[in-house]
């Protein structure tokens, strides 16, 4: 948000943000560094494609395979971002606006799928029947997995309208649906676009569903070429066409949440919104919620719970669950999110400081490139990774450092939403204040800055936490050899028809991401849940 | 015939009764001030008006039409009511203009029609037509939010609280406009205000709303001069009560003996004058009236307010003066103090 507003600021205001008390070098430095961990992966990338020669690349490009996949993705991602945007709307309007018997449950339900990762949805249909695999299965799957992206936002959007506007559009001669066409509709524009270039942002990135799936995309491809070539040109060369793809659809996202929205006008208080009865349509709405939570939500945990009360033996590759390795992937998931939490809110830091302390134009260049993390798919981050320590710094390779260093990248722009605004509760006359009571620097921080910041630093940590534990391709690819996690046990299992023994590890994984994100939810308030969707990511 | 007539209205939400038997008629042309402080259910009342929400018992009926009632009810876009909202409530995502022709058949919004004309009628520049909404100042919304309900050309307007959130100054400038504009177009409406001199200045009758009853309806100039009781007295502007003797149509009271206005009874009584009817003079300049001592004085430039102590008798009534403010006294000074115009007298005032 802040983003936008530096540029729209008069020069002189501009002039005086540079004259602005410089921040230390140590600062400055510090949040760079992460800025430049960012742009390593990117940077490799593009200048390994760019190596290959215009010839080489030509042929790896024009291959009836690259139009495939563009065709496979492209039409994945529409139609995700469609299907995500319809029903997250409509789920929106009826939890907000109408008298739909028990509201408050569906309100919670309809954003929970938000905590289950799409490839354990995956796996759910996949361990159901083969006969999923192909678009309308990864469409479903997809779908059930992102909608709530919408929905969130939306519900919020509905929430904040000033019920006045509707009811003036009534008084103008509109029945209840021309308003919502006129009216509603139109105000939720910006941010039901924004929503949608984020679903398809997701799909774009998405790995593990697609894999089990045997959906081909450019980054099941991406990793199918990097295991079997190891050379990696074309890998690099479809991972730069999906960066292209990726950073298209953030600057469009950065251009329609920064151009045009739409504030209230007027300031009073807000009076509760009148909700429409729906009367003879309250059986059919209520059908389509309840088959809604069956799909995304019933069916998964369904599953899971199915194959962990099967043998071995039920499924298609009969293999046990092994109780020592689901010990041993459960501490490894939980251990890598905690570091990760803990790293990533750590170099968030510097770079949250400045942005909330010393704006001008150098911070807001380091912020955006920062947030350019956003736009490049975990499977390129990854490759960009590996192909860098193997060639330049063997020693690294497979570490856990190395891992560690690579969720920091991922979830960086995650981190700094929750940073900045946590910093942004601790003003600086806030400090000022501390001071001029006879407070020292340290005091400061200690009674008035950390008591102010620390539930926004917690919500950064925990997100983080939760997107680490649920990550798959990066853990897969970095992991240290004989380091297994939840999700790599999931994925692997899968991979080999192996479902009763992915079980325990699915189920285990979902737990923990529902656990901790009904905590962020309680802790935080509605405000720590919509930190995890677009409108808290930028 | 009243073009609009609410009665015998009652609406309650759960076991809170919110508004109980409201009567009220708007002749044709006629703006109708609803007065009432927060709580004493004017936006229950407009909300019915408008058919946002049901009556209970009663009937509404619009031009003749009954639009609520016991089996009726007529959605608000099939009322003709326009509907000036607390803050304006303007389409954020339509420029101004397109705002103004949104009640409008399609036709007509395409050809903007007389969107030049109401622009003029409320007092703004052709250019502001291609503007969106956020650019404009809280009353240049409120002038647009107005032109819009007028565009239709409705049976009636309805303004709910148009100015509360406008500061002091834009607040008069922006309520002479929007009252100009209503009575260029001969619109009758209904004005919800918790402002007594909003409701005064406006409308051309006052209804005072009280707890879910409207106490008094009259002109405003009556409804200051002669209020129903001596509660509302006191929420219609800056009232002084004295208990006090009447006997054939004066009254006597620490003042003195001073003559009534209206209904006139008889014995002991509560007496209503009006702080701007107490005229101060020098104590030294040999001027008649009761003496006092001047207790505290609230300076506001044009006038003040001035707290006064009676001196001598037996009372030591406190009273609040209203006094141009190049003749305000200071603190302790003695003045003399004497009465203009007539008062009126309440059954039940304190024995004396």
């Amino acid at each position: 948000m802040s983003l936008q507003a530096a540029g729209q600021r008069p020069a002189i205001a501009r002039l005086f943000t540079l004259l602005r008390p410089t921040p230390s070098p140590v600062l400055l430095v510090a949040a760079s560094l992460p800025v430049l961990l960012v742009l390593v992966p990117l940077g490799v990338t593009v200048v390994k494609a760019f190596n290959l020669g215009a010839e080489e690349a030509a042929r790896l490009l024009f291959r009836p395979l690259v139009g495939e996949l563009l065709l496979h993705t492209l039409a994945i991602a529409a139609a995700a971002a469609a299907a995500s945007a319809l029903i997250g709307t409509a789920a929106a309007w009826f939890v907000e606006r109408t008298h739909l018997p028990g509201r408050r449950v569906w309100a919670v339900l309809v954003a929970v799928p938000l905590a289950v990762p799409a490839f354990i949805t995956s796996y759910a249909w996949v361990s159901l029947s083969a006969s999923l695999q192909d678009f309308a299965g990864a469409l479903l799957v997809v779908t059930s997995a992102y909608y709530p992206l919408v929905y969130l936002p939306v519900a919020a959007a509905l929430r904040g309208m000033d019920p006045a506007v509707e009811e003036t559009a009534r008084s103008l001669g509109c029945s209840p649906a021309a308003s919502f066409f006129r009216v509603v509709l139109p105000q939720l524009r910006p941010a039901l676009f924004g929503c949608m270039l984020l679903v398809t942002l997701d799909v774009l990135a998405e790995f593990g569903a697609f894999s089990l799936l045997r959906f081909r995309t450019f980054t099941t491809q991406i990793y199918a070429e990097y295991r079997t070539g190891f050379n990696g040109a074309g890998a690099s060369l479809l991972s730069a066409v999906l960066i292209f793809l990726c950073l298209i659809c953030l600057l469009a996202e950065l251009k329609v949440r920064g151009g045009a929205r739409y504030g209230r006008l007027g300031r009073g208080t807000r009076r509760t919104v009148a909700r429409h009865e729906l009367g003879g349509a309250k059986l059919p709405v209520l059908a389509g919620f309840l088959l809604l939570i069956a799909l995304t939500l019933g069916l998964p945990l369904g599953m899971i719970l199915f194959w962990l009360t099967q043998h071995g033996s039920a499924a298609s590759t009969p293999v046990a669950p092994a109780p020592l390795l689901l010990l041993a992937a459960t501490a490894n998931s939980l251990g890598l999110g905690l570091a990760g939490a803990a790293l990533t809110t750590l170099i968030a830091l510097p770079l949250g400081f400045l942005a909330t302390r010393h704006r001008g134009p150098l911070v807001t260049f380091l912020e955006r490139a920062a947030y350019l993390a956003q736009g490049v798919p975990g499977i390129v981050i990854a490759l960009a990774i590996v192909s860098l320590t193997v060639h330049a710094l063997r020693p690294l390779y497979q570490t856990t450092g190395l891992l560690l260093l690579a969720y920091a990248i991922l979830f960086l722009p995650l981190a700094l939403v929750s940073v900045r605004s946590a910093l942004i509760q601790a003003q600086p006359n806030l400090e000022d204040a501390g001071r001029a009571l006879g407070l020292g620097r340290l005091a400061v921080i200690h009674r008035v800055v950390l008591p102010l910041a620390a539930p926004g630093l917690g919500a950064a940590g925990a997100m983080v936490f939760i997107s680490v534990v649920t990550e798959l391709t990066t853990t897969l690819l970095l992991a240290p050899i004989g380091t297994r996690t939840l999700a790599t046990q999931v994925w692997a299992d899968t991979s080999t028809l192996a479902f009763a023994a992915a079980a325990p590890f699915a189920g285990l994984l979902v737990l923990i991401s529902l656990a901790s994100s009904w905590l962020l939810a309680s802790f935080f308030g509605r405000s720590g849940l919509l930190g995890t969707t677009p409108s808290g990511r930028l | 015939m009243a073009a609009v007539g609410v009665e015998h209205v009652a609406k309650s939400f759960g076991s809170t009764v919110v508004l109980e038997d409201i009567n009220l008629a708007v002749e044709s042309g006629r703006l109708v001030a609803i007065l009432g402080p927060s709580g004493s259910g004017k936006t229950t009342l407009l909300r019915l008006l408008c058919g946002f929400d049901k009556v209970e018992r009663g009937t509404i009926s619009v031009g003749g039409e009954i639009v609520s009632g016991p089996d009726v009810h007529l959605p608000p876009e099939r009322r003709h009511i326009g509907y000036v909202a607390q803050e304006g409530a303007l389409f954020p995502h339509l420029s101004v203009a397109d705002n103004i022709v949104f009640g409008l058949p399609r036709r007509l919004r395409a050809a903007r029609h007389r969107v030049e004309e109401l622009l003029e009628l409320v007092g703004l520049p052709l250019a502001y037509a291609d503007r969106p909404p956020q650019e404009l100042s809280g009353g240049e919304q409120q002038r647009i939010a107005l032109a819009r309900a007028l565009a239709p050309s409705p049976a009636l307007v309805l303004l709910d609280e148009p100015f509360s959130s406008l500061d002091a100054a834009l607040r008069v400038e922006t309520r002479e406009a929007l009252a100009a504009a209503l009575s260029a177009v001969g619109a009758t409406a209904i004005l919800v205000t918790h402002d007594q001199p909003e409701a005064l200045s406006m409308g051309h009758r006052v209804a005072v709303l009280w707890k879910g009853r409207i106490v008094q309806t009259a002109a405003p100039e009556d409804l200051y001069r002669l209020p129903a009781d001596a509660d509302l007295a006191r929420f219609i502007g800056e009232a002084v009560l004295l208990p006090g003797r009447a006997q054939n149509g004066s009254v006597t009271c620490a003042l003195g003996r001073l003559s009534v206005d209206g209904p006139s009874i008889e014995g002991p009584v509560e007496v209503l004058l009006r702080p701007e009817q107490i005229r101060l003079a020098s104590a030294d300049s040999g001027a008649a009236g009761v003496r006092a001592r001047v207790r505290e004085v609230v300076y506001y430039g044009h006038d003040a307010s001035v707290r006064l102590q009676l001196i001598g008798g037996d009372s030591s009534e406190e009273l609040t003066a209203r006094v141009a403010g190049y003749q305000s006294p200071h603190i302790g000074d003695e003045v003399a103090v004497m009465v203009e115009g007539r008062v009126v007298t309440y059954r039940g005032g304190r024995p004396e």
